[in-house]
């Protein structure tokens, strides 16, 4: 019998010639990843189980990417970048990229794909849930807690039960108005919160093969709000011109077997799909952008590791260009590199920083700000019983800061198109006029 | 392991994500400052919405104003409980404020996972929708040998889940303890 992509990678890093789902097996790790929030955490019982002189399992496997609590006066929150720093300096870890130096990345799922830590046929695991961003390169991600990489760092293996596989198959192309964010919240609208739970969820078809990697990256960031253990896409050209940018070290193509065994096979046509927004207060309440045109907002958000990458600030200033915002809108890009990409690209003659000013926007620094509220100075944290159009992950009751706050779930052109009326707007307005 | 578990329910409703459990704004406390980590029990569960603190009727604190410590010490849940984040702050708040057990339909599967290889307190599953069957205060005792647990209030007895494989390492203790017990790393 056949296998998919994920129980692949899984196999390989066990030890084994083939795995089926439901197979608890123990697999070596290729990436730690750990951030300012769970980092020190991690390591208080790292030192508690294997020795306070005791040293991790493989320097060079271990990526420690501060990105959450950056820009803020909270004495606490800066407390734990000391520990992070320390940490680095008693391991002499050689990739940590430290606030406050010209190695600062920012939002630590964009920067593993900047940085070449992201290769294909690899297993990384890393204490935050939005690591399924990474199975966009054909790899096996996931997000774990502090007790479980600690384990790692000691030992550099973690039990894993093989997952079973959801296959999402896109056929068409996507209409131009249309972006990985909303296919996603589609996806997600259509199975549930905990539809993909213990789940690895798999993309598949033409439209799909046809996203560049960051529109992939969007649709693999989400996993884990259908609940799924990873989010999977196979590598192509398209992948490894990517990573030969970033990298020389050496990856492994998988692919899954066309008798692999699907949970769930469900094809869709990618030209009918249309704009989504998914509505207070779960990622799961899906509606058409068309049926919310009604929804008045207060402010407008466009960030994060979803949506906060060149491509999300490209789509939102193509709608932007020579506009004014009608509300509050703020624009964080997720890493440093994307922060000069904003510089550096233009639009019709003009920067993207500079449509951005010129369109009446605030721009911010590069971190994970106020998609999960963050400490009470946080850029962009919603206030009081705002109406907010965001393009990150999560709209759960206070999730940007404000328990009597309402968040809409959007693309960034839909996000873009709305911060220009004030209220919910479908960008088929703006973009095919 | 003790054989039973008792305590008042707090009883809350589906889908319970890490931000309500834990808001982010609060992960700034350590974990393994003994002082420092009793914030995390002052903050338990303070993100749920009002309305949907303490079941049926809400508007129940979980802590009391400035307390670090709950009178409730087994929560009782709906779907997905502890969806969202991987913060492993969530069943660590859990347990700093004292909680002993969660009762839930389904878990989502990194809290689920966290719970249990922490050894922060035991993820039990039951079948039966206990939303509108428990009431928060409601006096409940698990027996873990029976896999079964008693409303002792409303004087119902209700099958558990079984544990499956997990129940190794609950038995344990945590992750480390069982990979000592089955010499996957040294002893200490």
């Amino acid at each position: 019998m056949g296998m998919t992509i994920t129980e692949k990678i899984l196999a390989a890093h066990a030890g084994k010639e083939t795995v089926k789902p439901g197979d608890n097996i123990w697999v070596d790790t290729d990436v730690l990843m750990t951030h300012d929030v769970c980092g020190p955490g991690t390591f208080a019982i790292f030192k508690k189980q294997f020795g306070e002189n005791a040293k991790v399992w493989d320097r060079d496997k271990v990526v420690i990417i501060p990105d959450h609590f950056i820009f803020t006066k909270d004495t606490h929150a800066n407390r734990n970048i000391d520990i992070l720093r320390q940490f680095v300096k008693e391991q002499s870890l050689p990739h940590y990229f430290d606030v406050g130096t010209d190695n600062y990345k920012g939002v630590c799922h964009l920067a593993l794909a900047q940085e070449g830590f992201n290769r294909p046929g690899e297993v990384l695991f890393g204490t935050d849930s939005h690591t399924s961003t990474s199975g966009a390169f054909g790899m096996f991600s996931t997000g774990i807690g502090n007790t479980d990489a600690a384990f790692i760092l000691g030992t550099g293996k973690l039990w894993v039960k093989v997952p079973e596989s959801m296959c999402f198959e896109f056929t068409g192309t996507f209409p131009e108005h249309v972006m990985a964010k909303d296919v996603i919240l589609n996806v997600i609208g259509d199975i549930g919160v905990d539809g993909a739970t213990y789940r690895a969820m798999e993309w598949q078809g033409d439209a799909i093969m046809k996203l560049s990697m960051e529109e992939r990256m969007t649709l693999c960031n989400m996993a884990i709000e259908a609940g799924g253990k990873n989010g999977i896409i196979e590598a192509d050209d398209v992948t490894t011109d990517y990573v030969r940018q970033r990298t020389d070290a050496p990856y492994k193509i998988y692919k899954s077997d066309a008798d692999a065994q699907y949970f769930f096979k469900k094809t869709y046509n990618a030209n009918e799909m249309e704009p989504i927004v998914a509505k207070p207060h779960s990622p799961d309440n899906k509606a058409k952008v068309s049926d919310c045109l009604d929804v008045k907002l207060d402010r407008a958000y466009i960030g994060s590791c979803t949506g906060g990458k060149l491509t999300d600030f490209m789509a939102a200033a193509r709608l932007l260009k020579g506009k004014k915002v009608k509300i509050d809108t703020f624009i964080v890009p997720a890493t440093r590199e994307v922060e000069q990409d904003l510089h550096r690209e233009k639009l019709g003659g003009e920067t993207l920083v500079d449509i951005f000013k010129n369109a009446g926007a605030y721009l911010g620094d590069p971190s994970c700000a106020a998609c999960l509220g963050g400490p009470k100075d946080t850029f962009g944290r919603a206030k009081d019983n705002q109406v907010v159009i965001s393009t990150t992950n999560r709209n759960f009751p206070g999730r940007m800061g404000s328990k009597q706050s309402h968040v809409y779930l959007a693309s960034p052109y839909t996000a873009a198109a709305s911060a220009l009326t004030g209220h919910i707007t479908n960008p088929a307005e703006y973009i095919n006029n | 392991m003790n054989k039973v578990i008792e305590g008042l329910a707090y009883v809350l409703g589906n889908d319970i994500d890490t931000d309500q459990i834990i808001p982010a704004e609060h992960l700034v406390y350590s974990l393994s400052d003994s002082e420092e980590r009793k914030n995390y029990g002052k903050f338990a569960l303070t993100g749920v919405p009002a309305d949907q603190a303490g079941l049926p009727n809400g508007d129940i604190s979980f802590t009391e104003n400035g307390e670090y410590e709950s009178k409730y010490s087994i929560i009782v849940g709906g779907k997905n409980f502890g969806c969202g984040s991987s913060r492993e702050h969530a069943p660590a708040c859990m347990e700093i404020a004292g909680v002993r057990a969660v009762i839930a339909e389904s878990y989502a599967r990194i809290f689920y996972r966290n719970s249990v290889d922490g050894g922060f307190f035991i993820p039990f599953e039951c079948a039966t929708s206990l939303i509108a069957e428990i009431k928060t205060g409601d006096d409940l005792i698990i027996d873990l040998a029976a896999s079964t647990f008693t409303n002792r209030t409303s004087k119902t007895t209700y099958e558990l889940k079984s544990l499956g494989e997990v129940i190794e390492i609950i038995e344990a203790g945590n992750i480390f303890e069982y990979a000592r017990k089955t010499g996957m790393i040294p002893s200490a």
